[in-house]
């Protein structure tokens, strides 16, 4: 079954919530990592990871630094599951 | 016809450890302002609060020769009976020769054999494997294992990356025979695919150019480094474990490479290391010292936890390369007391 970008959104908010502690509720499309949810550059990389591992695809080190918002990593997660 | 060739020990283990952590004690507040940082920023993104710059009259040598005759004091061997010394290093100033010799020099025993070796923060799990071989194979009796970095001559102090990270100081261990394993096998290799990751740049030929680019620091891509550690390391550090015969739930100690608590925190949750396993967290005040930092983490330990001696500990060490090592030990045990012969 192809991903949708709702289950991909509630994936992100589960991951991001469990590994920098940012209530789910806070998390939407829009919101900046760093700017808005704290999320700093080391706790970005275990949101990576387990996004890479929940979704089954490869997010490279590249392209950590080109997610800028929670849109950008759903967005490049739905790309890449294709 | 065939050679003659005795293995008279069937084991090794370590002996003692011995610490050198140098006399300036540097709070994040004088690292801060060239980096436009905070106190709470570092403590947040290494769990560092201090960390320890060598004094004026610190050296490599000087350092590692202080850690080296604590380990040999508290081995009840005397610096006779150590047959060859490694030393785990990428800060000696000198090409060559090597700093082991200018080591076993000033230790009194200029006869051992002496050699360096390069593998960054890895140095020294690398150097104890070595040694365990080399006793087990009769090649030597008893090894000087040192792990000695003085990072702060090669850390750019504006470097956002690295200058609140990197630290001096050093440690070392005395490696002798057994009737029993103390020491696994060594799990180690490389991914030098991702060489790059942490550097020392310009080269020593580029610094003798006309015009020259100025004087070589460490560089780190620190979230390449930290998701290779993390997740690459923790499979190694448990299959050292498992090689060994042991797991999670049996082992008493784990030390790994101080290189940063969000790392050592991280890679613990990525082992699922139980809440029975104490863990060495001594970056909190002693900074990342590279190859030293295991064996100055182990004897911290040791002095917080003195019923751990003796018992099992996982050691790891992964760095510029990058390159990694783990082994399973037993701590050493109580100090020797006793003066030596």
């Amino acid at each position: 079954m192809a991903l949708t970008q709702d289950a991909v959104l509630a994936g992100i908010k589960e991951i991001v919530e469990e590994v920098a502690g940012i209530p789910a509720a806070s998390i939407e499309m829009g919101k900046n990592f760093t700017d808005d949810l704290d999320v700093d550059s080391l706790s970005m990389v275990e949101v990576v990871v387990a996004a890479e591992e929940r979704f089954g695809v490869k997010i490279p080190d590249e392209q950590v630094t080109e997610l800028k918002t929670v849109g950008d990593a759903v967005n490049f997660i739905l790309s890449q599951a294709k | 016809m065939a050679l003659t060739f005795t293995t008279p020990n069937s084991h090794s283990r370590i002996l003692s450890v011995g610490a050198y952590r140098p006399s300036r004690i540097i709070p994040n507040s004088e690292i801060v302002d060239r980096i436009d940082s905070s106190d709470e920023w570092i403590r947040e993104r290494s769990g560092i609060e201090s960390r320890r710059f060598a004094g004026p009259d610190d050296s490599v040598i000087t350092m590692a020769l202080a850690a080296s005759e604590q380990a040999i004091t508290r081995s009840g061997l005397s610096v006779s009976d150590i047959d060859a010394v490694i030393v785990a290093t990428i800060t000696y100033p000198f090409q060559t020769p090597s700093a082991a010799t200018e080591l076993i020099l000033k230790l009194g025993n200029p006869k051992a054999a002496a050699f360096d070796i390069s593998a960054a923060c890895a140095g020294f799990c690398y150097g104890v494997g070595m040694a365990a071989d080399l006793i087990r194979c009769g090649t030597a009796q008893n090894v000087l294992v040192v792990g000695v970095e003085k990072l702060s001559d090669f850390t750019d102090p504006d470097d956002r990356g690295t200058a609140f990270i990197f630290a001096d100081g050093a440690g070392a261990v005395v490696i002798g025979k057994s009737e029993t394993a103390g020491i696994g096998p060594m799990i180690w290799g490389s991914d030098a695919e991702s060489r790059d990751a942490i550097l020392m740049s310009p080269s020593w030929i580029d610094l003798k150019a006309p015009g020259s680019v100025g004087w070589p620091d460490i560089s780190m891509q620190g979230q390449t480094v930290f998701r290779w550690a993390v997740y690459q390391m923790a499979p190694v550090a448990l299959k050292a474990l498992k090689v060994a015969g042991l797991t999670p739930e049996t082992l008493a100690a784990f030390v790994p490479h101080q290189a940063n608590m969000r790392i050592i925190d991280a890679m613990a949750k990525s082992m699922k290391l139980p809440e029975t396993v104490a863990i060495a967290r001594d970056v909190r005040v002693s900074g990342n010292t590279s190859a030293a930092s295991v064996p100055i983490a182990m004897d911290a330990l040791l002095t917080e936890r003195p019923d751990l001696h003796g018992k099992s500990a996982l050691i790891i060490g992964f760095g510029a390369g990058l390159v990694y090592a783990a082994q399973a030990i037993e701590l050493p045990p109580v100090p020797n007391k006793a003066p030596n012969k």
